[in-house]
């Protein structure tokens, strides 16, 4: 069997780290997408032109040059007001900017552009019978988008939806860059010490592998749920 | 009689789309137990009026009143809006619609559909609706299909469930926007059947439809419409056993 020479703990530890990034940034990006979606679809020209700049911007810059622009630019930006603050003030603090909240802003921050598209092309898609007759029956738009939008549209996200979240979760392999101590880092690290590279990188493959493979069940059964009344062929 | 309120009136409704004026000054009132049919061919505009009762259509001059209450509305850039779309929630909680294409909600079941506004938008005890909704079911001969899902039931069974669902808001006034359209025609039948004992049990009902027997037998006003003017209106035997105008003739005359 393999011989992780005593860095089983700390692996599974990285590995831990990598789920609750990926979790985190899903989360963000969720409500991020449903943000952006919602902005490109309203009458407002302002938040249309703010959306559409933020998924340029975002799709148009790859992610280990955002994640690196967001955290050391992030740090620096920080740094300017904390001096300002002293100079002027007389108030003297020190933040520094934490890698694991770097990582999920940036890593939500990309897939909230990815999904706002998602989102968009799935509320598009739902028949818009269907939302007449909630406002008939006297329901606000909040009540429709609870029981009718949100519910119908996902059925229509769920296929991108998952397919984004498989990229997400690879994508935390990036955030090793900036010192967080992922499943990644951990095995490199491990792999130096240890001159076994391949030992250590089978292994994090496998726990990728499993992770997207629990996912993908996840996944298979929310379709089934929110298929829930469409005919198979539909 | 005469001290309880209108449930539903409309006065010199226009609307235009673009630069077409598809509606050129209608007005309607519905009181108490009439059934109004509103006839005419494609274009006339009888359905964007109707759309216009419950606003899914704003007009864009013209006045409304449900239950003795006047909508207000205010003029925006983007044209003349409600002022207060609490109001038209309100509103629209007392007339309920019944469309051409149904839209009983795909991913609710029948009896699902049928609770969710009274639970949501009139906050029913869920027992309480699920007891009205068992009723209504009973009524339109569909106790079975309780648990089906829209695209499980014929076009027939959904638009009589969707009845159910417009009657489950125990509304002031029902709005039919050609409910028997889509529908094949030995489906027909039953769902006039429905909106038949409905008319005798003294509902307000606004239909919008072609089927001339129903408004010949059962509506106490019909009004025609040609390209968004009112061309004739009046009492049905007047209006289709002996119409003056040569338009209306030629509509109601045998196309084959």
């Amino acid at each position: 069997m393999l011989d992780l020479h005593g860095y089983g703990p700390r692996l599974l530890e990285g590995a831990g780290v990598t789920l609750q990034l990926a979790l985190l940034s899903l989360l963000l990006a969720v409500v991020l997408g449903l943000i952006t979606a919602s902005a490109k679809m309203s009458r407002s020209w302002l938040a249309h032109r703010i959306a559409t700049l933020y998924t340029t911007v975002i799709r148009g810059v790859p992610d280990l040059v955002l994640m690196m622009l967001l955290f050391f630019g992030g740090q620096i930006g920080v740094n300017m007001i904390t001096d300002w603050l002293y100079y002027q003030f007389d108030i003297d603090i020190f933040i520094n900017i934490n890698e694991f909240v770097a990582g999920v802003v940036t890593i939500g921050l990309i897939f909230g552009a990815y999904m706002g598209e998602t989102f968009r092309g799935a509320f598009m898609a739902v028949d818009h019978g269907q939302i007449e007759a909630g406002k008939a029956y006297g329901m606000s738009n909040s009540l429709v988008f609870r029981r009718i939008r949100f519910p119908q549209m996902m059925r229509h996200a769920l296929p991108g939806l998952s397919n984004n979240w498989m990229v997400l979760l690879k994508t935390t392999a990036l955030v090793s860059v900036i010192g967080l101590s992922d499943m990644v880092r951990v095995a490199s690290e491990a792999s130096k010490a240890t001159r076994e590279p391949f030992t250590f990188m089978i292994v994090v493959a496998l726990i990728y592998l499993l992770i997207a493979s629990v996912s993908e069940w996840i996944f298979v059964r929310l379709q089934k749920r929110y298929d829930i009344g469409y005919g198979e062929a539909d | 009689m005469a001290a309880t309120p209108i449930p539903l009136e409309v006065r010199h409704i226009k609307k235009r789309f673009g630069d077409t004026e598809v509606l050129k000054g209608l007005s309607l009132q519905a009181h108490k137990g009439d059934v109004i049919t509103l006839i005419g061919a494609s274009g006339s505009g009888k359905s964007t009026f109707l759309r216009c009762m419950n606003l899914l259509e704003q007009p864009d001059e013209g006045d409304l009143y449900v239950h003795g209450e006047q909508i207000r509305f205010k003029n925006t850039r983007r044209g003349r809006e409600p002022a207060d779309w609490k109001q038209v929630v309100q509103m629209r909680a007392k007339l309920s619609m019944v469309f051409q294409s149904f839209n009983l909600w795909a991913h609710m079941t029948l009896l699902e559909n049928i609770i969710e506004a009274p639970i949501h938008v009139l906050g029913k005890p869920k027992k309480e609706a699920i007891e009205h909704a068992h009723a209504l079911l009973e009524r339109v001969g569909l106790t079975a299909r309780a648990n089906a899902y829209p695209a499980q039931m014929s076009g027939g069974q959904q638009q009589r469930g969707a009845i159910a669902r417009a009657l489950a808001m125990d509304p002031e006034v029902m709005l039919f926007d050609e409910p028997t359209s889509a529908l094949d025609p030995e489906l027909v039948g039953d769902v006039l059947n429905v909106m038949h004992g409905l008319a005798e049990e003294g509902r307000t009902m606004v239909v919008v439809t072609h089927e001339m027997g129903f408004a010949r037998d059962v509506s106490s006003q019909v009004i025609y419409l040609h390209e968004g003017r009112v061309e004739e209106a009046g009492p049905p035997e007047e209006l289709i056993g002996n119409p003056q105008s040569p338009r209306l003739q030629q509509f109601l005359a045998p196309k084959y």
